[in-house]
């Protein structure tokens, strides 16, 4: 199959008394679009520090096609595409300054890599002359990844990179990623948005330092087993309690229009409609459903806790 | 290569960007000069006196007016009593005034020392000494005057000579020492600040995972500098020279050579203090409190070093500015040559070479 591209082995990071990362294993095939998915606090910037060579791992060791993240630095930092969390261009330099900059620092040219960034670019371009401060928060993340990938890395890394941005510029992000990996651009995404791990090829579910599963999202959908239902109801928020007061129910928690309720043992759709019907005075609506990946998540993190 | 350039480039419009801070770094000299030169200045001229004169001969006459006809003192009126002179001084009429005791020419036709009272407003010592100071020349020169002409003088004569700067002038003092204030304001605090901008924007990470190397990036943020504290020192040497007519005696290449020297030396203090700080703010504290005010308190800019407690005098030694400004005082005013500057121009090459080295050792290629 495909080579292994990044492998992290035992690492740990600790702040003092805090462990902000606990034995973190787990690799990267080249050419994978690899999402971290976790809350806020879960170690994802750190882990991502770690790999860019901008911290150093208390124990354990990772390297990235070969070179080490510790002693290598100096040859990662020319094959590595890095976009912060926060927006980190020169606010007072224009688009195109901005785009030229980070271009030369890495010795790129624009030209040469044009291809990577045109369809990002295209976008922004009519700005050019404006100065990257004035951009909206869509147009800076785009300006952004354009920075980061002008010098042609063999690996981006991103950070939480829809943070903060409407729906639309993250759908239009997410199709960029994947464009960007047709041309076997190997990328490391993290978000806390548990619904766009669907997006990824494979993603690690980090919570409190540690990481709690790693799979493909269609497998990890597939290996969650609790019966779940969705329900409706005429009130929505007296049936939520009703839901968490009652003895079958193992977690309920509103999904959209519906309540995601999964239980103990597996019930009859109308049977359980109609427990719950009685019990919380009202008329429902239920449905045995396939859990998708936010519940699947759900039930993890409680699990941890 | 290109990409030091790239990051001079970047810099350039940092600073271009910035009309406001531009203004400052620009306008500041040119303010502080003009200030300094004709707000702050030792000599009190036209300050009001008022004559009480309980003899009113011919010589407390010849006396007074040879007082009141010099450019210092102005009289404010002839007093008749002397509980008059509480009041006036009360309403802030009058700085000094002037007493003669009765009988006046008859006492000195008679040898016998007829005395003048000198009462002066000391609420501002420095203001009140200087004063006394003029009636005791003028009284002093008016007495030889007399003499000359009477009998042979007995005693010592004092021959004074203000050597270097005969009018006491005090754009002596304040250019050289504006010089120095706005070389460390603009060298070391500008660049402390712009590097700490760098990391709470975050675009210092951004930086450090490029392969530019840290020498680069802290060379590429302190050109742009040494050019715009090189176009303020011209500033303020033109101002000094042409508006206040000080004089440059020296070489001006060494003059350059010690100016673009303090820059260094001033730019490498600016970066340490960055490898110290996190923000914006804490550059600001540290270059103002820590750099400033020694600067300009123990330089001997303004207040002589060496009248200054020994404790003082030994923190004075580390502080730049003070070797500087015994260097730029010495090539403009003595026009001495680098052999008799030597000794300063030494420590301030080994200060930024241990600034230098300090900062590079502490400046961080990772987070942390």
């Amino acid at each position: 199959m495909s080579n292994i591209f990044l492998n992290i082995n035992n690492i740990s990071k600790s702040y003092g008394d805090i462990q902000a990362l606990k034995d973190i294993n787990f690799s990267v095939d080249e050419g994978e679009l690899f999402g971290l998915i976790g809350p806020d606090g879960a170690g994802k910037t750190t882990l991502i520090r770690i790999l860019i060579t901008m911290l150093l791992p208390s124990t354990g060791d990772a390297s990235i096609n070969g070179l080490d993240v510790v002693k290598d630095f100096k040859k990662l930092r020319h094959l590595i595409g890095y976009m912060p969390g926060t927006f980190s261009l020169y606010e007072d330099l224009t688009v195109e300054e901005n785009l030229k900059f980070f271009a030369t620092i890495f010795n790129a040219k624009i030209k040469d890599n044009y291809h990577l960034i045109k369809d990002i670019y295209q976008q922004i371009e009519p700005f050019k002359d404006r100065r990257a401060g004035n951009l909206s928060g869509g147009m800076k993340q785009k300006l952004a990844l354009s920075c980061a990938l002008i010098h042609k890395p063999d690996i981006l890394f991103l950070d939480e990179p829809t943070t903060g941005i409407d729906a639309v510029s993250r759908v239009e992000l997410w199709d960029m990623l994947k464009k960007l990996k047709e041309q076997n651009l190997t990328i490391i995404v993290s978000t806390p948005y548990m619904d766009e791990a669907e997006l990824c090829d494979k993603v690690a579910f980090m919570q409190k330092g540690e990481v709690m599963e790693i799979n493909t999202p269609h497998q990890i959908v597939e290996d969650y087993d609790t019966p779940i239902y969705a329900i409706k109801g005429d009130s929505f928020y007296n049936l939520l309690l009703a839901l968490r007061k009652m003895e079958l129910t193992r977690t309920a928690f509103p999904f959209g229009e519906s309540i995601h309720l999964t239980t103990y043992e597996e019930f009859n759709e109308n049977e359980l409609n109609k427990i719950i019907c009685d019990y919380s005075n009202q008329k429902t609506e239920t449905k045995r459903i396939k859990a998708n990946i936010e519940d699947c998540f759900m039930a993890k993190m409680l699990k941890n806790k | 290569m290109k990409a030091f350039w790239a990051f001079i480039k970047k810099e350039y419009y940092h600073i271009i960007r910035d009309p406001r801070s531009l203004l400052i770094l620009i306008g500041m000299p040119i303010v502080q000069v003009i200030l300094f030169g004709f707000a702050i200045t030792n000599e009190i001229v036209d300050a009001k006196i008022s004559i009480l004169d309980k003899s009113k001969d011919q010589l407390t006459q010849e006396i007074s007016n040879k007082i009141l006809s010099t450019k210092y003192f102005l009289l404010s009126e002839y007093l008749e009593s002397a509980k008059q002179i509480e009041g006036s001084f009360r309403k802030g009429k009058i700085k000094l005034a002037l007493v003669f005791e009765e009988n006046f020419a008859e006492k000195f036709n008679r040898k016998e020392r007829p005395s003048i009272q000198i009462i002066t407003d000391a609420t501002d010592p420095n203001t009140a000494a200087t004063l006394t100071n003029y009636i005791n020349k003028i009284l002093l020169d008016y007495q030889n005057e007399i003499s000359i002409s009477t009998i042979a003088p007995k005693g010592i004569e004092v021959i004074t000579r203000m050597e270097y700067n005969p009018q006491l002038k005090g754009v002596y003092l304040f250019v050289p020492g504006t010089i120095v204030i706005i070389l460390m304001l603009i060298s070391a605090m500008m660049t402390s600040i712009s590097i700490a901008r760098e990391k709470e924007k975050g675009t210092m990470e951004v930086l450090l995972v490029s392969p530019l190397k840290p020498f680069m990036i802290i060379a590429g943020k302190v050109i742009p500098y040494i050019a715009l504290s090189l176009i303020n020192a011209f500033t303020i040497l033109l101002l000094g020279v042409f508006v206040f007519g000080l004089p440059i005696r020296g070489d001006y290449f060494l003059l350059l050579f010690e100016i673009t020297l303090f820059i260094i030396t001033s730019l490498s203090l600016g970066i340490f203090i960055s490898t110290l700080v996190k923000t914006q703010q804490e550059a600001l504290l540290i270059s103002l409190m820590g750099l400033m005010l020694p600067t300009i308190i123990l330089s001997g800019f303004i207040y002589p070093i060496e009248s200054m407690p020994r404790i003082l005098q030994y923190i004075s030694h580390v502080i730049p500015a003070k070797w500087f400004l015994i260097m730029i005082r010495n090539i403009m005013i003595k026009g001495v040559e680098i052999s008799y500057i030597l000794k300063e121009t030494l420590i301030l090459l080994g200060m930024t070479l241990v600034l230098m080295v300090l900062s590079v050792k502490k400046f961080k290629i990772r987070l942390e």
